[in-house]
């Protein structure tokens, strides 16, 4: 202090400087990452006790109605491959309908698992930890439903599975897949982040299915304890084990990080590689990537706040928790909003004459009903999240959050299908709509999806139990010695 | 104490407590011990004097190997095995080579880190003395073990216990191998 004043008075031009050090910086205090200073034992019997206590009724109710809707997909596939692709709404000019726009949004969902649990992971953003597990369940479902529609558009599927088509094997004329495709790397991202997704998921499960095993075996459930068992691996919670999977887990995050962000790109070539005007673009793998995130939160927040209610877990998952997702919303949001906004500009200021055609059809041509759907739900519906008002009414944050996904959709059916139907010759023009196959395939992926999801939240640990004790602040073994707070 | 014992094992009930007697044991000059715990706690690597972990080297391998592939395996595809002469672009090319190459160096610098994992901690074990201790369902939730085994050329009975209550172990027992 008397430094300061001595420097304060010495020499004028440093006053500034000698004020500012006067100002004790402010402590801001940090948002409790787990209300009401609850126990480990509390935190373990909170996530264990779901899947150790009997089904509910509710459970079986949805999931009958997931099975049903299911058999929509079911039916639509069983339909297509014994007719052939041409039962779907494809034809001349626009050969990419549904298939990709359905693919593309639900490979988007996926990418906010993967942001929660490695991206969050290396900026040490502590309330991932209550998230990450089922976002990143929400990411290996979702790549099982975008899966599925590039995989039966081969049409006969066998050989899309079967060596020559996708997966590098020559076929019977000797001939390798064509590598300078955006199509094959697509296959290759979008099997390796399905891979990585499962092994990172898995990873981050091993300590709790050990819990539930030492649990399970405690209550003299042997069959679920020697299930739990064998997928735990034998894992004991060694700290010479914790030291080799923390370091593991942080290389995982540091791969997955530049996966994802490659994901979206790569999916963003398919498009971005080709000359049709409205595709041909440069912005396309960051304006991509910032949707997925965007769209993956949305669904984080469609799934997380009725289990949130359903299991009571308003400890676990704060409004913390939820200002910090209707905020990347946000962010993300407006980043796509800012896409929109560029790629006009670029449209006109490229002074191409069938670029700048593309989007002004975009926007007031046949089309126009999507354009402005996912105009409202993408760049508007976002905005409300300025206001904690409406972060704190979690009713209203759900019901935005289906807004986001339904805008999400609607960029990529306004992307694939508004710049084909419109491509370079008037005399190709068309107008494209999907066939009941279409809708029965894409309507039961959600269907699909739930079936998942609901197998996940009854037979697998809910929350990262172990990553959520380790950030409650009696973790700290430094806090005993008093001076451990500080320094965090 | 019959040959049977695996080692002598402490119950702490607070993540300093066991910190603090990791230490303590780290001081001791113990070789063979370890310490059990529901989550990993912050500088309890520093505490047991744990070198940094050898995972990165296999991610590294895997990486390699991983980028290595692609580029051959494109180049030998395309280029040589069945030249694939499409849009005049070039039979081989770094450029387009890259996305599937940079795929596959992640992939397999994933299954390096994991299998670097389940190696270095010698996993799948099912079985374990650790998980023979009649509480252990306690200690995958919040009680935390410190385990002195047998084979320690520093280990007397007398002597780990006698250290194990000096630091404020709630509970001593033995575990049978």
């Amino acid at each position: 202090m008397s430094q300061a004043q001595s420097q304060s008075s010495g020499a004028p031009i440093l006053h500034g400087a000698g004020v500012l050090r006067e100002v004790e910086p402010a402590v801001l205090p940090r948002p409790k990452l787990v209300e009401n200073d609850r126990s480990f034992a509390w935190i373990t019997d909170k996530v264990m006790g779901i899947i150790e206590a009997p089904t509910p009724r509710w459970w079986w109710w949805c999931m009958a109605v997931a099975a049903f809707t299911a058999s929509f997909t079911v039916i639509g596939l069983a339909y297509l491959v014994s007719t052939g692709t041409g039962t779907w709404g494809l034809a001349n000019p626009v050969n990419w309908g549904w298939a990709i726009v359905n693919f593309v949004f639900w490979i988007g969902i996926g990418h906010a698992g993967t942001l929660i649990s490695a991206i969050l992971c290396l900026l040490r953003q502590k309330w991932r930890t209550s998230v990450n597990r089922a976002a990143e369940a929400m990411t290996i479902f979702a790549v099982v439903c975008a899966g599925l529609f590039p995989v039966f558009h081969t049409g006969r599927v066998w050989f899309a599975l079967y060596p020559g088509f996708l997966f590098p094997f020559p076929n019977s004329n000797g001939i390798w897949p064509n590598f300078h495709s955006p199509l094959e790397w697509d296959v290759f991202a979008i099997s390796t982040y399905g891979t990585v997704s499962c092994l990172f998921w898995y990873v981050g499960l091993l300590p709790d299915l050990a819990t539930a095993r030492d649990r399970f075996f405690a209550a003299g459930r042997m069959m679920r304890a020697k299930i739990y068992g064998i997928f735990a691996m034998g894992w004991r919670g060694s700290n010479r084990h914790w030291s080799n999977y923390e370091m593991a887990y942080l290389l995982l995050a540091g791969l997955s990080t530049p996966l994802v962000l490659s994901v979206h790109t790569i999916v963003s070539f398919d498009f971005a590689v080709s000359l049709v005007p409205g595709w041909h673009t440069t912005i396309f793998p960051p304006y991509f990537v910032a949707g997925a995130i965007f769209s993956g939160f949305g669904m984080v927040l469609t799934l997380m706040l009725p289990l949130r209610s359903i299991y009571r877990m308003n400890d676990l998952i704060t409004q913390y928790h939820i200002d910090c997702m209707c905020k990347i919303t946000l962010a993300t949001g407006t980043m796509v909003g800012y896409a929109y906004a560029m790629e006009f500009f670029i449209a006109w200021y490229s002074a191409n004459p069938f670029e700048g055609f593309a989007f002004i059809n975009r926007a007031f041509g046949h089309y126009a009903w999507a354009y402005w759907t996912m105009i409202s739900c993408n760049v508007i519906t976002p905005q409300l999240f300025w206001f904690r008002k409406v972060r704190e009414n979690t009713a209203l944050v759900w019901v935005l959050s289906i807004f986001v996904n339904v805008g999400m959709w609607f960029e990529r059916f306004v992307i694939t299908v508004t710049s084909l139907a419109r491509d370079f010759l008037p005399s190709s023009w068309g107008y494209y709509s999907p066939t009941v196959v279409d809708i029965f395939t894409y309507f039961g992926t959600f269907g699909v999806f739930s079936v998942l999801f609901l197998l996940f939240i009854r037979f697998v640990p809910l929350m990262a139990v172990a990553e959520i004790k380790a950030v409650t602040p009696q973790a700290d073994a430094h806090a005993g010695h008093g001076h451990g707070e500080a320094h965090h | 104490m019959s040959k049977n014992t695996f080692g002598l094992v402490a119950r702490f009930d607070s993540p300093a407590a066991v910190m603090h007697a990791a230490e303590e044991v780290r001081d001791a000059g113990y070789k063979h011990w370890d310490v059990i715990t529901p989550f990993p706690i912050h500088g309890m690597d520093a505490a047991m004097g744990l070198r940094r972990s050898l995972v990165p080297r296999f991610t590294l391998i895997g990486g390699i190997t991983g980028f290595t592939l692609g580029m051959l395996g494109i180049w030998w595809m395309n280029a040589y095995d069945y030249p694939l002469a499409v849009g005049g672009k070039p039979m081989f090319s770094p450029m387009f080579a890259f996305p599937v190459s940079y795929e596959l160096t992640i992939l397999l610098s994933a299954f390096g880190t994991i299998g670097g994992m389940f190696i270095l901690n010698r996993l799948p074990m099912h079985y374990h003395p650790v998980l023979k201790y009649d509480k252990i369902e306690r200690v995958t939730d919040d009680e935390f073990l410190i385990v002195v085994e047998t084979r320690d050329p520093k280990f007397t009975h007398d002597g780990a216990r006698k250290l194990f209550q000096k630091l404020g172990a709630k509970e001593i027992s033995e575990l049978e191998n």
